[in-house]
């Protein structure tokens, strides 16, 4: 029997059938949630998808994180179950407490939508094992409030304990998609919990999966392989 | 205020009626005494203002907008063709596919934001009432001039309601255009298009029959914005003592838009809707006429049901309302509970506010008091049709006669050098990276191809790769020139645009952006242009499945230049044959298909070089536009070709540019016999492609162009780090991309 990987569906969310199909490219069981439902429907890991969950109303994540399936979801990440959020997902993360920091608006205002190219800061978390630290990826980034921030304290905390997943990579020419796209504190893309079960980033790693389709490239489904291989070494 | 019923209009027949201020003609008032046999109650008015309006009658285009039928050509993908909410074709696989162009320009010039994002949910709703899901959409903008200060608040403001309406929705946006021009200051252009799939037995139609079904409205609740939007602002009509001036301009709410179309996608596919039309312009009176008419006729409608965001409306307020994110479902009475209970999933309100009925009248009662009983069909499709008198304008034939070909041309190599990079530095053809960035052209996951691409285009089908592509194009310039060539001009751009990417154009929607109907000068200009493109689609085998005309878009006496938009829709069977403009490989050869001729006038360059806009506009041949079609979409699907890029504004060099810089790489090219480097560069020649040849395919390529008969030129080769033209000049990339891409930036962030 395959894992079972599951992605769950707000109100407002976008990302989801993405999500689940790059669940399936990657050969996992992808098992839509329903933000409602309490029951997690025995999935070994979760998705949360990028979109503008409850229309960002408050703030981004701020009304996601009390519906009755975060209660579960929260309960479970302590518990060790992985979870990953993708832009919106990990605006919810970060206001679930799960991750800390926040996302601001964007530092020139605008929504941007490009090809992004990242550095895997972390390839040890139960999402990035399958890439090579240090190594240069090119994923799809899309978002109105993408600015990573935290307290100086955290910020040195994340670095000492290796807890940056991702950076924007510095250098090159802003059309082929490098440097910092929206003024995130130490280049930040993407970070996980000390347990390295808990992964949050910005980028769109399920708009990767695919030759062909958005940019062209498969750098992202490395998450999703990566994943899937620990839950089969798990089980 | 005593509510105006029906039996009060009869009692009363002398009560002076707002009918003046509501935008209507007072020929239009008799006649709508005379179908009533009496004077309309205040709803009725209502009703009838919005929907004789000439956005929801069409009363100025109609009589010309019937060619689009009449010259339809014999099309067997046509499933559903003019007169529904949108056109729908077969593109194979059980696969239906819809789509549509609209304007909101009006609106997006007063309130930029929400002109703009209600623009792009008004044309996704007409797709979803279709019975399809929304898979991506198209934005064709026009501004006036680029430096100008209102620019500045208009394209941010527009750019923005797209990128904020649309991305909340999760639709990619994978196409469109930006053109500036002074001729739009006062009157901007915001156009949108929406494609959207379906199985064919999926398709939905906007009609109420069946006595006894129910009449369900739901989504947002209904407020005072947009009133009278498509008439006039309604501003002190019925009730003085309210708010004076509501907004006629919408408020739109994207989150509620994007439950609205999950909501009803789970309700198409347990297939619990008779009847469906979603609620735009002109509000519940153009959904519940339209649906009445459509059908067996009779309605009864209890207003009070609907559900309000502010109390105190009147029921005339309530009729004309254009409250977003609504629509309008006719349900058999043993689905009603069901349907119910998927709207209270998705967080949806909605209220069954009537029911069909028999007979052939359209009633409308207000806590139990009859307001409004009307024919349906006197409302919503026997409106006042008007022969407007139209006739060349005077002064057409000195526009014509001054010759752009004559302009002084560039004296020397290095002239022609710093004109070329003039040109790809132009607003108009410089890169819009900078705003088609603020929209997301990625989710959904099916994104082949997107902006700057020639077409954008998705896959529809993940097993089979089965795809469909889009193309908008529209010059005012060349219309301007000639408006019947140029709406043939815009058509065959968008057709070859959608063949370069490598799918068969199949259909055809537009937006015919225009000045004052009362104004002789531009209804030549509009006849001319429908009767151009209407010629053009019959010859072309692509009937044209709807569209929408946005009139008086003129400030005084300066009407916009006559600007028809047309979008093409194409089908590619495997998406991973689809064809980019990028010049990726160094050592393929470069062609330009078809002949280029002296053909300057309306062109980028004399709009950049000279700011003069004179003469003919370049000449088509439909024919040959098919040719090249045909051509580019064989060598797509049999892998003789990797890049190819359209020719238009701007020319060869334009396209060349554009290529070598999506794919990192330069050119080095060479003028072809008989041609001058001026002419071969930046001529607008149209039927025209460039595309890059791997060696190995060279000659099966050649081959198949000659035994076709289409002239393929070899001009050059994809190699180093620059655009060369041999024997007169080089322009390394870098300079190339600075030029190319830091207008628009520097113009507006």
């Amino acid at each position: 029997m395959t894992s079972r990987i599951g992605v769950v569906t707000f109100p407002g969310t976008l990302d989801d059938q993405d999500a689940l199909r790059a669940v399936r490219v990657a050969g996992a069981e992808a098992v839509p949630l329903w933000h409602r439902d309490r029951d997690l429907h025995q999935v070994d890991a979760v998705v949360l998808a990028g979109g503008f969950s409850y229309g960002d109303y408050l703030r981004a994540g701020a009304i996601s994180r009390f519906s009755p399936v975060m209660e579960t979801i929260i309960e479970q990440a302590k518990g060790g179950m992985p979870v990953l959020g993708i832009c919106n997902g990990f605006q919810i993360l970060t206001e679930a407490h799960l991750l800390p920091g926040a996302m601001l608006r964007n530092n020139h205002l605008h929504f941007i939508c490009r090809d992004q190219r990242l550095t895997v800061e972390n390839a040890a978390t139960a999402w990035t094992a399958d890439y090579e630290q240090g190594q240069e990826i090119s994923v799809p980034l899309k978002n109105m409030d993408g600015r990573y921030t935290a307290d100086e304290r955290t910020l040195d905390e994340l670095e000492a304990e290796g807890r940056v997943a991702f950076r924007y990579t510095a250098g090159g020419n802003a059309a082929d998609g490098y440097g910092n796209p929206n003024g995130s504190l130490r280049d930040i893309a993407g970070i996980t919990n000390a347990a390295g079960n808990v992964v949050g980033l910005m980028p769109h790693p399920e708009h990767a999966v695919e030759p062909l389709i958005g940019t062209g490239g498969t750098d992202g489904l490395g998450f999703f392989t990566s994943i899937l291989k620990k839950l089969v070494s798990a089980s | 205020m005593t509510l105006d019923t029906v039996k009060h209009a009869s009692g009363t027949p002398d009560a002076e009626q707002p009918w003046r201020e509501l935008g209507l003609k007072e020929d239009e008032y008799a006649r709508i005494r005379e179908i009533l046999g009496r004077r309309p109650t205040g709803a009725e008015l209502a009703m009838y203002s919005v929907m004789w309006s000439e956005h929801c009658s069409y009363k100025s285009s109609k009589v010309h907008l019937r060619q689009f039928g009449e010259k339809a050509p014999e099309n067997d993908a046509l499933l559903v063709g003019i007169g529904e909410n949108a056109g729908v074709v077969d593109v194979g696989q059980g696969y239906a596919v819809t789509f549509k162009v609209e304007s909101h320009n009006h609106p997006s010039y007063i309130e930029p934001y929400q002109g703009a994002a209600t623009g792009v949910g008004g044309i996704v709703r007409d797709i979803l009432a279709m019975g399809a899901r929304p898979v991506a959409v198209v934005d064709p903008l026009r501004f006036g001039a680029p430096d100008h200060p209102d620019t500045r608040r208009v394209l941010p403001g527009v750019v923005a309601g797209i990128g904020g309406y649309g991305n909340c929705l999760g639709l990619p946006n994978i196409g469109g255009e930006v053109v500036f021009d002074s001729c739009y200051q006062g009157n901007p252009l915001v156009n949108a298009g929406c494609i959207g799939v379906m199985k064919h037995e999926d398709i939905h139609l906007a009609k109420a029959s069946g006595p006894g079904n129910k009449v369900i409205l739901y989504g947002a609740r209904t407020g005072g914005d947009g009133i009278g939007g498509v008439s006039v602002l309604a501003s002190e009509t019925f009730d003085d003592s309210k708010p004076a001036k509501r907004p006629a301009v919408q408020v739109g709410d994207p989150f509620q838009e994007k439950l609205l179309i999950e909501c009803t996608l789970e309700i198409f596919r347990e297939k619990l809707v008779a009847g469906i039309q979603d609620l735009g312009g002109a509000g519940l009176s153009c959904a519940t006429s339209e649906l009445a008419s459509a059908g067996s006729g009779g309605m009864r409608v209890e207003l009070d049901r609907v559900h309000l965001r502010d109390a105190t409306l009147s029921p005339e307020e309530i009729l004309m309302s254009e409250s977003q994110e609504r629509m309008c479902a006719i349900v058999e009475p043993d689905k009603v509970e069901r349907f119910l209970a998927i709207c209270e999933k998705w967080d949806v309100i909605a209220t069954v506010i009537g029911e069909v009925t028999e007979g052939e009248r359209l009633e409308i009662y207000w806590h139990g008091e009859q307001i409004v009983d009307v024919p349906p069909r006197t409302v919503a499709h026997e409106g006042p049709v008007y022969e407007r008198p139209y006739a060349r304008p005077s002064w057409q034939d000195a526009l014509q006669a001054d010759d752009a070909n004559a302009l002084p041309r560039p004296a020397d190599a290095e002239e022609l050098r710093a004109q070329v990079l003039r040109l790809v530095a132009s607003p108009n053809q410089a890169s819009k990276a900078w705003i088609t960035d603020q929209y997301d052209r990625f989710v959904q996951g099916n994104t082949v191809l997107a902006q700057p691409e020639d077409a954008g285009m998705v896959r529809i089908d993940e097993e089979s790769n089965l795809g469909v592509a889009m193309a908008t194009d529209g010059n005012g310039r060349y219309a301007k020139l000639d408006p019947y060539t140029g709406a043939q001009l815009a058509l065959a751009e968008a057709y070859r645009n959608v063949a370069a990417s490598g799918a068969r154009p199949l259909a055809v929607s537009d937006c015919l952006n225009f000045g004052s109907p009362e104004d002789p000068d531009v209804m030549w200009q509009f006849a001319e242009a429908t009767r151009g493109l209407a010629d053009a689609c019959q010859t072309l085998g692509t009937p044209v499945t709807g569209g929408n005309v946005s009139l008086y878009n003129q400030t005084g006496e300066t009407a916009i230049h006559p600007t028809p938009v047309v979008a093409v829709l194409g089908v590619i069977d495997d998406v991973t044959r689809r064809t980019p403009i990028a010049f990726a490989e160094e050592g393929q050869l470069l062609y330009l298909l078809g002949d280029t001729r002296e053909e300057f006038g309306g062109s980028a360059w004399s709009q950049v070089v000279h700011d003069h806009l004179g003469g003919l506009p370049p000449a088509v041949d439909l024919d040959r536009e098919r040719l090249l079609a045909e051509i580019l979409i064989s060598a797509s699907r049999d892998g003789m070709i990797d890049a190819a890029h359209d020719l238009s504004d701007g020319g060869l060099v334009q396209a060349v540019a554009e290529s070598c810089l999506r794919g990192g790489k330069g050119a080095r090219l060479v003028v072809p016999d008989g041609l001058d480097a001026f002419t071969f560069l930046l001529s607008e020649s149209a039927g025209r492609a460039v595309v890059a040849v791997p060696r190995s395919e060279e000659l099966r390529f050649t081959d198949m162009c000659g035994a076709r008969g289409l002239p393929a030129t070899r001009i050059g080769v994809v190699d180093g780090d620059a655009v060369e033209v041999q024997g007169a000049f080089g322009i390394p990339l870098d300079e190339l991309r600075a030029a190319h891409e830091e207008t628009i930036p520097g113009l507006l962030a």
